[in-house]
Formats: C-alpha cells, sequence, structure tokens
C-alpha cells in the first residue's frame, strides 16, 4: 500500500440553483484573457443537455477516456502511443471552435463615440475569433433551463442511452443542474496523452496541472479528456485546465467556485487513497464494479493501518488529520450518496456528485400527494425508470442500483428530520429501511442541510516546511508569464530569485490588434 | 581558387547562419520555452488541415532523411553497400519526387488555408509570413534541383554539394565547388541558408521537440510542489528569528 493524499470535491446537485456565479466567479479569476474567452474551466449545465462542448459525453465521436482491452489492460481510446504520434500533424477527434462556441464582444464604440441622432445606435456582436460581425448561434450554456426544448435535449449522449424513444415528453420532463470542473482524476488521460508529458499530478495533494514552459501545443490532451476539461488556449498554443486554485488551497482556502457557491452546495477536503490500487481498480471488468473500486480507493483515515502507512509515505500529521476531519470520506463511504460522474471512462475522477432527489420530489407533488413520506417518495424512486436512469448514465455507468440507494437515503433524511422539525416523535423505522441509524442521518442532515462553512471546506495549508517558498508564490505567482494563466505582472520572485526569468520575448500575432 | 564572393557565399555566409541557428536556439529555449509550441489553429479549422498538414509534414521527414542520406553519406559508402550508381540514382529522384509532391502540395494547402481562412489569417504573425516565404522558396528551388540535375541536364551532387557541405562541418570548406554548381543549387543552398537563420525565431522551433520519449514514459507523471517553488532558496536570518520552531 502506497498512500498518497488527493483534494476532492462533492457537489450536492439539489441545492444547485443554475446561477452560474461559480462560472463567473471562475472566469474573473482565471480565463478572462484573450486565446481563453471560450474556456470555462468551471460550467454549469442543464441537463438533460448537451452539455459543454457539445455532446461531449458522446465518447464514440470525441474518443476521451480509457477502454479495457480483452487482454485486461487499460488504453487510451484515442489510441496507442504509436497512434498518437501518428496522428499527431492533424488531431482526428478535436473538437473546434464551433463545437464549443464561437466567442463574442461588442462593438461598443458605436454606443460611445455616437452622435446626437433620431435612432438609437446599436452595438453590434463581433466574433473575437475572425474579428468580423457575426451572428449569435450558440454559447456555453445555450441550452440553459432546457432552453430549446426537446429539439436540443435529444442530441443528449446520456439520454440517448437511457431511452430508446429518444422522444422526451416536456410535460413529464425533468431537470436539474451539473456544475462541472476537471475532475483531478487518479488516473488522468489527460496526463497519459500528453506527448510532452507536460500534464502532471502533484504528488502532495492529486491537483492535476499543465506545465506551461513544457507544454508544447500538440493538443492530444484535448481529445484524451472524457470531460473536455482541458482547453487550447488559441492565443499562446498551449493547453489550459482548471488548477484546482491551488495558489488559495495552498493557503487553506477553498477554490473560488465553491468560496462563491451561492448554493453552498461544494464540500472540499482531503482523502488519502492507494496509488497502487489506482490501476487496478481503474481496469476492473464489469463497468457496473467500478463505482465500487472506486469507492475502495478511498482510504478510511481513520483506520490505524491507514494512518501508518500514510506516515510512513511522510503525509504530514496535520494533513492526515484534516482527512479525517473531511466530509469527503463519510459522503463517499459512510453515507454512501456520493457518487463519481461517468466512472466507466475509468479516469477516476475526484469531483463527486451528490444526485439530486429534486425530480423525484417534484414529481411526487405534481400528483397532490405529500412529498415528506418516505413511501410516497421510495415508491417513486422505484417507478420513475427515466428520471432514475439518466442519472445512472451519468453517475453509476447505467446501474440503476446505486443511485436508488443515495436517493432512497436522502428521501428517508427528509422525512426522517420532517418528524423532528415538527416536533413529532422519530421513526427510527425510517433510518433502518435505508440502512442507517438516526444518529448517522441527523449527522448527513448537518452536513448537508446546515452546510456550515468550516463543514464544507476542511483544506489544510500545505505544510509548513514548505511555508517560505509558497509564500513566495502567493505574492509572485509561477504563472506570471506574459500572456500566462497567472498575468498579475513580472515574475521575479522577490530579492533572492533563483533561476527564473521573466520572458522578453515579444509576442507579435495580429498586428492588427495592437491599437 | 575561388573568388572573394564565393568565400562569402560559401564560406562566410554558412557559418554566419549556423550560429545564429545555434545560439538563436539556446537562447529561445532559455528565455522563451513559454513560447516554444506549435501554434496549433487546428481549433480554427480542420477540414483543410487534415489533408495539409500529413501531406506537408510526411513528405517533409521523408525529405529530410533524403538529404541525410545525399549530404551525409559520401558516395563510396554506397557504392560499398553494393548500391551501382544507376540504382541510387533511380531510387534518390523516385522517392523525391514523391515526397517532394506531397510537401508541395501539403504546402500550399497550408498556405492557402492561412490566407484563406479568417481566423487562421488573423492569427498569422509576421514571422510566419517570413517562414512560409522561405519554406516556399527552398522547396521550390529543391524541387528545380531535381529536374535540372536529373532530368535537363545532369549533375551529380554527391560530388559537389555534398563534399562542401561536409567540408564544413571539418573546418576544410571548399566554396570553388558551390560556385560550380548549376545556378539552381545555389539558390536552393542560400535560400536554405536564410531560412535556418529564421528558423529559431519562428514557430519552427517545434521540430526540435519531437516528442519521441512519449513512446516510453509512464502514463501519468508526478511532479513534486517543491520542485516547481524553490523560488526563494531557504530562510533569511530574521525570518527564523520569528519562528521559535527554527534554530538559526
Ligand atoms: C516530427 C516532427 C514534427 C512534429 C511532431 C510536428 C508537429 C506539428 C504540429 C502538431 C503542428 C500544428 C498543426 C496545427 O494543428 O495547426 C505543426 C505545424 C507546422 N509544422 Fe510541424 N512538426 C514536425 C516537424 C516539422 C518540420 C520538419 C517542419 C518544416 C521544416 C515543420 C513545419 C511546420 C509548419 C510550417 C507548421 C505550420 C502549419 C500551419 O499551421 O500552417 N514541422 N507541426
Ligand atoms: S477531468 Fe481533469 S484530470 Fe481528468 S482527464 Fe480531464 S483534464 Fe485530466
Ligand atoms: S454557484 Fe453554486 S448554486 Fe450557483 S450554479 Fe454554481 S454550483 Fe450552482
Amino acid at each position: 500500500m502506497r498512500v498518497m493524499a488527493q483534494m476532492a470535491m462533492v457537489m450536492n446537485l439539489d441545492k444547485c440553483i443554475g446561477c452560474h456565479t461559480c462560472s463567473v466567479t471562475c472566469k474573473q479569476t482565471w480565463t478572462n484573457r484573450a486565446g481563453m474567452e471560450y474556456v470555462w474551466f468551471n460550467n454549469v449545465e442543464t441537463r438533460p443537455g448537451q452539455g459543454y462542448p457539445r455532446t461531449y459525453e458522446d465518447q464514440e465521436r470525441w474518443k476521451g477516456g480509457w477502454t479495457r482491452e480483452s487482454n485486461g489492460r487499460l488504453a487510451l481510446r484515442s489510441g496507442s502511443r504509436l497512434k498518437n504520434l501518428a496522428t499527431i500533424f492533424a488531431n482526428p477527434a478535436l473538437p473546434g471552435i464551433d463545437d464549443y462556441y464561437e466567442p463574442w464582444t461588442y462593438d461598443y464604440r458605436t454606443l460611445t463615440d455616437a452622435p446626437l441622432q433620431e435612432h438609437t445606435p446599436v452595438a453590434r456582436p463581433k466574433s473575437l475569433i475572425s474579428g468580423r460581425d457575426m451572428a449569435i448561434r450558440w454559447s456555453a450554456n445555450w441550452d440553459d433551463n432546457l432552453a430549446g426544448g426537446p429539439e436540443l435535449a435529444k442530441d443528449d449522449p446520456v439520454l440517448r442511452k437511457v431511452s430508446d424513444k429518444v422522444e422526451l415528453e416536456f410535460e413529464q420532463s425533468f431537470m436539474f443542474y451539473l456544475p462541472r470542473i476537471c475532475e483531478h482524476c487518479l488516473n488522468p488521460s489527460c496526463a497519459a496523452a500528453c506527448p510532452a508529458g507536460a500534464i502532471y499530478k502533484r504528488s502532495e495533494d492529486g491537483i492535476v496541472l499543465v506545465d506551461q514552459d513544457g507544454c508544447r501545443g500538440w493538443r492530444k490532451c484535448v481529445t484524451a479528456c472524457p470531460y473536455k476539461k482541458i482547453y487550447f488556449n488559441h492565443r499562446t498554443g498551449k493547453a489550459e485546465k482548471c488548477t484546482f486554485c491551488y495558489p488559495r488551497v495552498e493557503l487553506g482556502m477553498p477554490t473560488v467556485c465553491a468560496e462563491t457557491c451561492v448554493g453552498r452546495l461544494r464540500y472540499l477536503g482531503l482523502v488519502l487513497y492507494d496509488v497502487d490500487a489506482v490501476l487496478p481498480a481503474a481496469s476492473v471488468e464489469d463497468e457496473h464494479e467500478l463505482l465500487d473500486a472506486q469507492r475502495r480507493l478511498v482510504l478510511d483515515p481513520d483506520d490505524p493501518e491507514v494512518v501508518r502507512a500514510a506516515e510512513k509515505e511522510g503525509i504530514p500529521r496535520d494533513w492526515i488529520e484534516a482527512a479525517q476531519r473531511s466530509p469527503i470520506y463519510s459522503l463517499i463511504n459512510e453515507y454512501r450518496v456520493a457518487l463519481p460522474l461517468h466512472p466507466e471512462y475509468r479516469t477516476m475522477p475526484m469531483v463527486w456528485y451528490i444526485p439530486p432527489l429534486s425530480p423525484i420530489v417534484d414529481a411526487v407533488s405534481e400528483t397532490g400527494e405529500d412529498a415528506e413520506n418516505r413511501d410516497n417518495l421510495f415508491a417513486a424512486i422505484e417507478s420513475l425508470r427515466i428520471p432514475i436512469g439518466y442519472l445512472a448514465g451519468l453517475f453509476t455507468a447505467g446501474d440503476t442500483g446505486p443511485v436508488t440507494d443515495s436517493l432512497r437515503r436522502l428521501a428517508a433524511m427528509r422525512s426522517y428530520m420532517r418528524d423532528i422539525n415538527l416536533g413529532r416523535g422519530t421513526d427510527e423505522e425510517i433510518p433502518r429501511a435505508v440502512g442507517m441509524d438516526g444518529e448517522s442521518v441527523y449527522e448527513m442532515y448537518r452536513l448537508l442541510a446546515l452546510a456550515k462553512y468550516e463543514d464544507r471546506y476542511v483544506v489544510p495549508p500545505a505544510h509548513a516546511e514548505q511555508a517560505h517558498s509558497l509564500e513566495a508564490s502567493a505574492t509572485g505567482c509561477s504563472l506570471d508569464a506574459e500572456g500566462g494563466p497567472g498575468m498579475g505582472g513580472p515574475s521575479t520572485g522577490g530579492p533572492a530569485t533563483g533561476g527564473k526569468v521573466s520572458l522578453p520575448m515579444p509576442r507579435i500575432r495580429r498586428p492588427q490588434e495592437a491599437e | 581558387m575561388s573568388t572573394t564572393l564565393e568565400t562569402v557565399l560559401w564560406v562566410i555566409a554558412p557559418y554566419a547562419c549556423m550560429a545564429v541557428f545555434l545560439v538563436g536556439h539556446y537562447w529561445r529555449y532559455r528565455y522563451d520555452k513559454f513560447g516554444w509550441t506549435t501554434l496549433s489553429t487546428q481549433i480554427y479549422e480542420s477540414r483543410l488541415l487534415r489533408w495539409g498538414s500529413p501531406l506537408f509534414h510526411f513528405g517533409m521527414l521523408a525529405v529530410i532523411g533524403g538529404h541525410v542520406i545525399g549530404l551525409l553519406i559520401p558516395k563510396g559508402w554506397t557504392a560499398a553497400a553494393g548500391i551501382t550508381d544507376e540504382g541510387y540514382h533511380v531510387m534518390a529522384v523516385g522517392l523525391g519526387l514523391v515526397a517532394g509532391t506531397a510537401v508541395a502540395v501539403g504546402l500550399t494547402l497550408l498556405i492557402m488555408r492561412r490566407r484563406l481562412v479568417g481566423p487562421v489569417f488573423r492569427a498569422t504573425s509576421r514571422m510566419d509570413k517570413l517562414m512560409y516565404v522561405g519554406l516556399a522558396l527552398v522547396i521550390l528551388t529543391g524541387m528545380a534541383n531535381t529536374v535540372v540535375g536529373n532530368v535537363i541536364g545532369h549533375y551529380d551532387y554527391r560530388e559537389g554539394v555534398s563534399i562542401w557541405f561536409r567540408g564544413l562541418f571539418f573546418l576544410d570548406p571548399h566554396p570553388e565547388l558551390m560556385g560550380a554548381a548549376p545556378i539552381t543549387f545555389q539558390a536552393h543552398v542560400l535560400a536554405s541558408l536564410a531560412l535556418f537563420a529564421l528558423w529559431p525565431f519562428t514557430r519552427l522551433v517545434h521540430v526540435f521537440s519531437v516528442p519521441i520519449g512519449h513512446l516510453w514514459r509512464p502514463y501519468v507523471p508526478y511532479r513534486s510542489r517543491d520542485t516547481r517553488m524553490g523560488e526563494r532558496r531557504g530562510r533569511r536570518g530574521w525570518e527564523n528569528a520569528e519562528d521559535g520552531s527554527r534554530t538559526p
């Protein structure tokens, strides 16, 4: 057993109101730069819907993630290493800008410079790609709140798998939001596909990063990531991705998306995992076994043997304690309500989701029945084939069992807590029906419903021995290169700078924009 | 004996261009690793690139292979290996024409794409344009060599240009050999020298990042945070004083 620590996130989907605050604050922090206009490290999708980029979950087409070969070994779906190099000159499965959307700005000068005139002047949309006038036809969340209706939703690859008759009756439809960031996978296919070896996992906290000096713009990672969470900066010619806000996390602060989340639905913390077990877990044959394999990877931080093994690997004491206090392990393995997104991609994603009960609650309420009664809820969970199948398509490779279990626990919590809130005696039969006891249901309620700041985010600061270098990085970020992701000024890194020098090479692309 | 002009063109210019090439790459790598990329434009346009880029690149790799054999391997060695002059000739012209055509068609497609596809044109820098002029000149004069040397007249470059080229590396230049070569060969060499001098300042630097290591490296690289962040070497004396946990 070789124990490593990993920063992980859980999102409680019932609470997401689809406000996109997380996307906007993330964009303001990380991607409000030329070349990154179309990039959303955090995006919020309405499901059913096509997602961003359009239909990215259709891996027959986009070739992301891993497949299991007949000999039991994993291979990138985009091809062997040799094929990866042979197709380097033109990538056969790279999303084009139209699969994302053509980013635009408005010609504001026609407004500010307009003379006094009879008609109101109009600011036209201008493409940030071609520089020309353009018609806006798509964006990162064009099908927000099921806009576009069944016509757009029917191209949702997950929905297609659930229902042979693809027609989604609009009246009996369901809807929820799915916020997405990079999954900081334990078995990242983006890193495996990078010809330059520039994408790496940080051994301390498992955050997956692109070395901006090492990236050569071969753009293979974009194809290999099944979640399409690596983006190509078309100005700098380098790949960029969600950084899990590592400069904040190192100081013990939550990521920007988590901190600003209006629904307070994001949970952050460390988990301990056995790195030697990752590949075997990702290679199990039956796709329905992947979820349990992945759950087993996340070790019990209170198990003395795990603690000993972690100490042996040099994981600091306070980090082990942080893993013990972290809400992540309990949501995954104790309450067993959190599920990974698309485990069948075999990348072992580390952003987990508590599936939304709201489609079920809504369906019950619409019948006029009591939507907090456990029997009504349990019965609805059994009978609502399409929403359950859909959630299973997202979170469990189509196996409805674990989704049902998770939803039943959420339903039980709902009924059990109602009795308490109404001052009635509790019905211990309710937790028992879902294999829990009253106390753990109450603890789960505290974590999910009250969701105090310090319970949601257990982020240990980077370790003290390294604090001196981290302090420097918090003020002078190593990504502060011109046009780089940091862009906070010259990267001098303080008076005692070692070898790092800022980059004097003038980049003279697109002179017409010099102005 | 060689004339002054010959010395300038075939001795001084080659060494100057080689120096710019070498020092330029060192400088670029040292100070602009962030700019060291293919600057792929595939996100804007795939249909033309899908044909143009592989044609150009695979053709180019073959052409480079041909040059290595033609320029670096002395005639005596291939003869010793049992390859007749005739055989060598047929092979070189045959493969050369196929690869040359692929390169020419590929480059035409790439240049058309650069000019005609709006977003790609917008992303084309002055250096890109210079690079394409250089590449086009080198390839045109190179194909002219095949025609002039083999079809119209007869010039065995392995007894002229190649010896001059190898001589440069042994500090034993023979400018008179170049002086005696047909004009297309002279033009090809001059255009190539110019391209080499431009090389380190264009996207062509990506050629030296051929990711061969990808074939055997481990799939998931791990890197430790502190190897990346050693921006300050240790604490200064006064910082230790504030922190009881450390002795100075
Ligand atoms: C085996 C080594 C090489 C590899 C792996 C490689 C790879 C690439 C890649 C990935 C692109 C970006 C294409 C795109 O998506 O826009 C590119 C562009 C380019 N390469 Fe190479 N290349 C190699 C060797 C060469 C050589 C030897 C030359 C010429 C002497 C060359 C000239 C170019 C040019 C001119 C472009 C720009 C094409 C355009 O966008 O118009 N490459 N290369
Ligand atoms: S989700 Fe993130 S870590 Fe996983 S493959 Fe994609 S970019 Fe890499
Ligand atoms: S900020 Fe929170 S509630 Fe709003 S869309 Fe993002 S995840 Fe959902």
